[in-house]
């Protein structure tokens, strides 16, 4: 989230769309109704379904998945064409009076650049048109046929509001009320904030949908404001701690990135990371990323990393390729090339698309070692349990071994929210059995390996041998050394540049903040965007005063936000250029004529002066893009594209399927299906009464969902002769699965390009382990295809094929 | 134990770390069932009530879940029969549920998806009280709530009959009638209702009756603004006013949301019935169990004339081939 669940109840229009937030995030919803009730917010919601946050919205509009890019284009549209844009805003920061290189441009679909061959672009032109001093051209004048403005005008004219009815399916009427209700928070003193989740990362071109809002945003001036934004609901309760601490297989802790195979040192690895400002004098922050980077080097390696051996830089594994996402693991997998998976806190036989190929990937492992406090279908893939898990066991080798491991409530640490709070908790329950904390597990297994390594030697030890641990108990870290090394120490005195006479941080204590990070070895730090979190003055994250001076939802004294306890990233736009706040109603900071100062942190340099130093401060430009120059895979606008299974043609271009970039491996290229003989679109989602495969093993949640169902519309039923609460077989291009029925008024036929676009909903609780009854999940029937820029798996929209089924037992 | 519990004003406070001696006495008891002379209580305590705010509600079943944690009740794993309720129907262990109606207003041709909480609403004028023939198997509070005393209870069934909203359900093992106690035992030392602690979006808020009709008459006004004209407060008068009320989008059609009654009564069967002299011989074996603080008071002799108990199994009767009669909506 750039801004945080409590800062909902400061907006006056809530857009859920790609998520469904009542439902799957029930706690935080709370502010929403908070919202409605003391300032009268509205709440618009766009989903495929009628659910249950549609059931307390003002405003309800269907769309067909996985077009949700069509439906966003045609609002970005809409507020040009009514002149519902915030000029000011936009004019000074964005990057709307950029001029773009000549040739760029698109056609049939396509931007310029693209190999078909290759599924990528060759993404040069990319790129605004620089001076000769490197900085960009501009044109505060928006005349300019180049500049980022006009060029968003023209990639944005097709889609009028039939265009996107007959795409999203969308009726015309209700779609153009949504258009103005949006537009209308272009005012200064009207904000709207959009709450979405895996109904748009889960799409081959998620990254583009959740861009289309951002850019919205971004026109009618509401990021960095007190009730706007652009929110991502995390799914589980600690993945933004995942994402945070660099779990993602190219990634390094505080969003910085494994170097490649290519860049073999630590100078040619800095070298494109100097992040020099595009603007003069805007802050680009990443041009700290040296500090960063040194300084999560020595608490790697403490002593071992020195100036002369790069800080250790060598010991980090290079990538050979993009990255080992989960879909790139499981087919390597699928093809004998993996011996060994450690599945930590995780279920992908039920979680990672096409499950057929998911059990045979893990059939072919020598060794499977799952961590976990539950019973997950992943540890017991090789048993069989009938139609629920139909497998030969006798035919598979794999070694599977079990670590009881302590759940949430069992175990001390910071959950980080989608507000990026990181929440320290205490143990409300003992383990049971012989179950450990995670940390335990994993110490005892590298201290195993480091002494494999001592005694046998072996390939590259230094990275092991080297690693920095010295802890209490080297056996059992605890939690709170974990977190004050994430925190970072100085590791020599550290004095102020510009006055070297004074001493900021002791030699030995806790840094303050990553402002006094240094890239000469003298400060380390596991995690820099957490400096602060576990500071002299004791755990920030255990903080619970909810004071809130400003009555503006910040608590800056609850917990501990990162970056610097900030609440609302990029808070330096929620002023005008002289530093005045928007709507003076909803004051959160202001330039008082020495300094930027209010109810947050600012996300600016104190002393930064208004009217030169811009709120974007991460990019080189000092403003958010309109356009994204080539950081995008797939294009600097969002175009619309067709999922990779789909009843309609991409309306651009007849000929391409699903995102033109996404990776895509030959096999699962194969096994997609086509409208023919899958007529259906299918979507996958959670209930409120289950999380994830958790609950299922709880007899109460059980008892309140008891059992896999899957939703269809009165008409579909109709049709294909299904009743309610009767069991269908629904199956894809990879695998079937049976269920009882829902059959409801509210999913409908939508309405595509004069034709019915039938939609199943297909819910993710169930499988063969727990107290529910035995069920499937989606990932029996989705494709094996992700993002083009992350590869987030397409589980959002795909085509199946629906019949009446004979009762279980039953011969079918 | 210390000080005596307050009166609770509010689900969200928590309880303080000493334990608190309860708030709910027995003399707090202003109606017993088959009972005539309840002594005049002593004190009047303020009247309670939750309410539930349906425009709020997204049907999470968190108060589901509340309810069967906090009264540890073991519901049933049913199957899916093709709707969002499970289990399917109030049963002695599940004393709550979601009912999810789906609504196609033929007014502004909008389709609505109504989600209701139901539950006991425990009336200021209880039918389910009225109808009881076993002395000290229901009670109710001057703080308004009505409680079922399982240990007094002999599983008749007449209090279903007597309920005009179709709420206690009899056990098949026990024997006895079960229903929503308005957490009367968290109240009693200061706390709200467990369903109301649980709700995520305060769609159930618990303090005094008077506080809480101000909450829903400002949530009415913001219903208003919204463009639901009939948007009003469910408390209905016939049954004397309710200590569990709704805020309705449709407050002109109750029976929308899942066949809530329009204007719920007391059967006149059980109005006519000449209640509080009735008891009932048979209610001594469950007597005879009561051991209770309560069973002090409440125990009296049983009797009850050939008249009164011909009525009530007339009552019976008549309710058993049309138990859903009152709830079509």
């Amino acid at each position: 989230m750039t801004n945080a669940w409590t800062d909902i109840k400061n907006t006056d229009l809530v857009i859920v769309m790609g998520g469904n937030a009542a439902e799957a995030h029930p706690c935080g919803f709370k502010w929403v109704t908070e919202a409605k009730h003391h300032r009268g917010a509205r709440l618009i919601v766009v989903d495929p379904r009628f659910n249950r946050t549609a059931s307390v919205a003002d405003v309800y509009a269907p769309i067909r998945p996985g077009s949700d890019i069509a439906f966003l284009m045609g609002a970005i549209r809409y507020c040009i064409e009514n002149d519902k844009v915030q000029w000011d805003y936009v004019k000074n920061y964005t990057n709307a009076t950029y001029l773009v290189n000549p040739e760029f441009g698109w056609a049939d679909g396509l931007f310029n650049g693209y190999d078909e061959e290759k599924r990528d672009y060759d993404r040069t032109a990319w790129e605004y048109q620089l001076n000769e001093d490197g900085t960009v051209k501009t044109d505060p004048t928006l005349t300019d046929p180049r500049c980022v403005w006009n060029l968003l005008k023209e990639h944005v004219a097709a889609y009028t509001p039939e265009f996107v009815e007959n795409i999203c399916g969308t009726p015309r009427d209700r779609y153009l009320k949504i258009c103005e209700m949006i537009g209308a928070t272009s005012a200064r003193d009207k904000v709207m904030t959009s709450l979405y989740a895996l109904g748009w990362t889960q799409h081959s071109k998620g990254a583009q949908n959740i861009r289309g809002m951002a850019m919205l945003q971004l026109i009618l001036g509401n990021v960095g404001l007190p009730g706007g934004g652009v929110n991502a609901l995390r799914g589980h309760s600690n993945i933004q701690g995942l994402t945070d601490i660099g779990l993602l297989s190219n990634s390094l802790p505080g969003y910085m990135n494994l170097a490649t195979e290519k860049e073999t040192d630590y100078a040619t690895y800095m070298s494109t990371r100097g992040n020099k400002p595009l603007v003069p004098g805007q802050t680009s922050y990443w041009q700290n990323t040296p500090k960063f980077m040194v300084s999560f080097l020595k608490a790697m390696w403490g002593s071992a990393a020195t100036k002369e051996n790069d800080w250790g830089f060598d010991w980090l594994p290079k990538l050979d390729v993009p990255y080992y996402d989960i879909l790139r693991m499981f087919d390597m997998m699928s093809r004998g090339e993996v011996n060994l998976y450690f599945c930590q806190g995780f279920n992908p036989l039920l979680s990672f698309p096409n499950r057929a190929k998911v059990t045979e990937g893990l059939s072919k492992l020598k060794l499977l070692v799952t961590i976990d406090p539950l019973q997950t279908e992943t540890a017991h893939f090789w048993e069989n349990h009938g139609i629920y898990n139909e497998v030969d066991s006798a035919k598979i080798m794999t070694e599977v071994l079990q670590l009881p491991a302590t759940c949430f409530a069992e175990d001390e640490g910071a959950t980080v929210n989608s507000g990026r709070w990181l929440q320290w908790h205490w143990p409300g329950a003992t383990p049971p059995g012989d179950a450990k904390h995670d940390t335990w597990i994993l110490a005892n297994i590298f201290l195993r390996v480091r002494e494999l390594y001592r005694k046998e030697g072996g390939v590259c030890p230094d990275p092991i041998l080297n690693l920095a641990w010295d802890y209490k108990d080297p056996y059992e870290p605890e939690p709170a050394e974990l977190a004050q090394e994430m925190n970072g120490r100085a590791l020599q005195t550290l004095y102020d540049p510009t006055d070297p006479t004074k001493v900021l941080v002791e030699a030995g204590k806790l840094l303050p903040n990553f402002g006094v990070m240094r890239d000469d070895g003298s400060t380390m730090a596991g995690c820099w965007i957490y400096a602060g979190s576990w500071t002299e003055d004791g755990n920030m994250m255990a903080r619970r005063d909810n004071s809130d001076p400003g009555e503006i939802g910040t608590y800056l004294n609850w917990t501990f936000a990162w970056p610097a306890n900030r609440r609302i990233l990029y808070n330096r736009a929620s002023c005008d250029l002289e530093g005045k706040p928007w709507d003076p109603a909803r004051k959160l900071i202001e330039w008082n004529g020495e300094r930027w100062a209010g109810f947050d942190v600012p996300d600016i340099a104190v002393t930064a002066k208004p009217e030169t130093v811009m709120p974007f401060i991460m990019t080189p430009e000092g403003t958010a893009r309109l356009f994204a120059r080539k950081l995008m895979r797939d294009g600097p606008f969002p175009i619309h594209m067709e999922p990779f299974e789909s009843p309609v043609e991409n309306p651009f271009n007849a000929k391409l399927r699903g995102n033109p970039v996404a990776r895509i491996f030959p096999h699962d290229l194969e096994q997609l299906g086509t409208s023919g003989d899958f007529p259906f679109v299918a979507t996958s989602y959670r209930l409120t009464e289950h999380f994830h495969f958790w609950t299922k093993h709880s007899r109460v949640n059980a008892v309140l969902q008891p059992e896999f169902f899957v939703e269809i519309s009165e008409e579909l039923a109709a049709e294909r002769g299904i009743t309610k609460g009767g069991r269908v077989r629904v199956w894809s291009a990879r695998g079937e699965v049976w269920a009882k029925a829902v059959v409801t008024k509210r999913i409908r036929p939508l309405i595509c390009n004069g034709k019915p676009v039938h939609v199943v909903g297909i819910p993710l609780h169930w499988g063969f382990m727990g107290a529910a009854r035995k069920g499937f999940g989606p990932n029996s029937l989705t494709p094996f295809v992700g993002d083009a820029n992350i590869d987030t798996p397409e589980f959002k929209a795909f085509l199946v094929n629906i019949e009446p089924a004979a009762e279980e037992g039953a011969s079918a | 134990m210390s000080e005596r519990a307050p009166e609770p004003v509010t689900a969200a406070a928590n309880p303080p770390l000493q334990p608190l001696a309860s708030n709910l006495l027995p003399s707090d008891v202003i109606r017993v069932s088959a009972t005539s002379d309840v002594p005049a209580p002593e004190r009047e305590l303020t009247p309670v009530a939750k309410l539930i705010d349906v425009s709020k509600c997204i049907g999470c079943k968190a108060c589901q879940s509340a309810c069967i944690e906090w009264n540890d009740t073991h519901p049933d794993l049913e199957e899916n029969v093709g709707v969002y309720e499970n289990p399917h129907d109030l049963t002695p262990d599940m004393f709550t549920l979601m009912r999810f109606t789906e609504y196609e207003n033929p007014v502004t041709n909008e389709f609505e998806w109504l989600i209701r909480k139901d539950g006991c609403m425990h009336c200021a004028d209880p039918g389910c009280l009225k109808a009881c023939p076993a002395p000290g198997a229901i009670v109710q509070y001057s703080n308004g709530i009505v409680d079922f005393i399982s240990d007094n209870c002999i599983g008749c069934g007449y209090c279903v009959a007597g309920c005009p909203f179709n709420i206690p359900r009899i056990s098949k093992t026990a024997h006895v009638s079960k229903k929503c106690t308005l957490c009367s035992d968290r109240v009693a030392v200061g706390q709200g209702p467990a369903c109301a602690k649980a709700c995520p979006t305060k769609a159930i808020s618990f303090g005094t009756k008077e506080d809480m009709v101000t909450l829903a008459n400002e949530r009415v006004e913001d219903l208003k603004s919204r463009g639901y004209d009939h948007a009003g407060l469910y408390d209905p008068q016939g049954v004397g006013g309710t200590h569990v009320m709704y805020v309705l989008h449709h407050a002109d059609q109750p029976s929308l949301y899942s066949g809530l009654p329009d204007d719920p009564r007391i059967s006149p069967v059980v109005r006519g019935w000449k209640g509080p002299a009735k008891t009932v011989g048979l209610a001594v074996a469950g007597l005879a169990a009561a051991g209770a603080v309560l069973h002090g008071i409440f125990a009296r002799p049983n009797e009850v004339t050939a008249h009164e108990e011909g009525e009530a199994e007339e009552l019976v009767t008549h309710r058993n081939h049309a138990p859903q009669g009152d709830r079509e909506a």
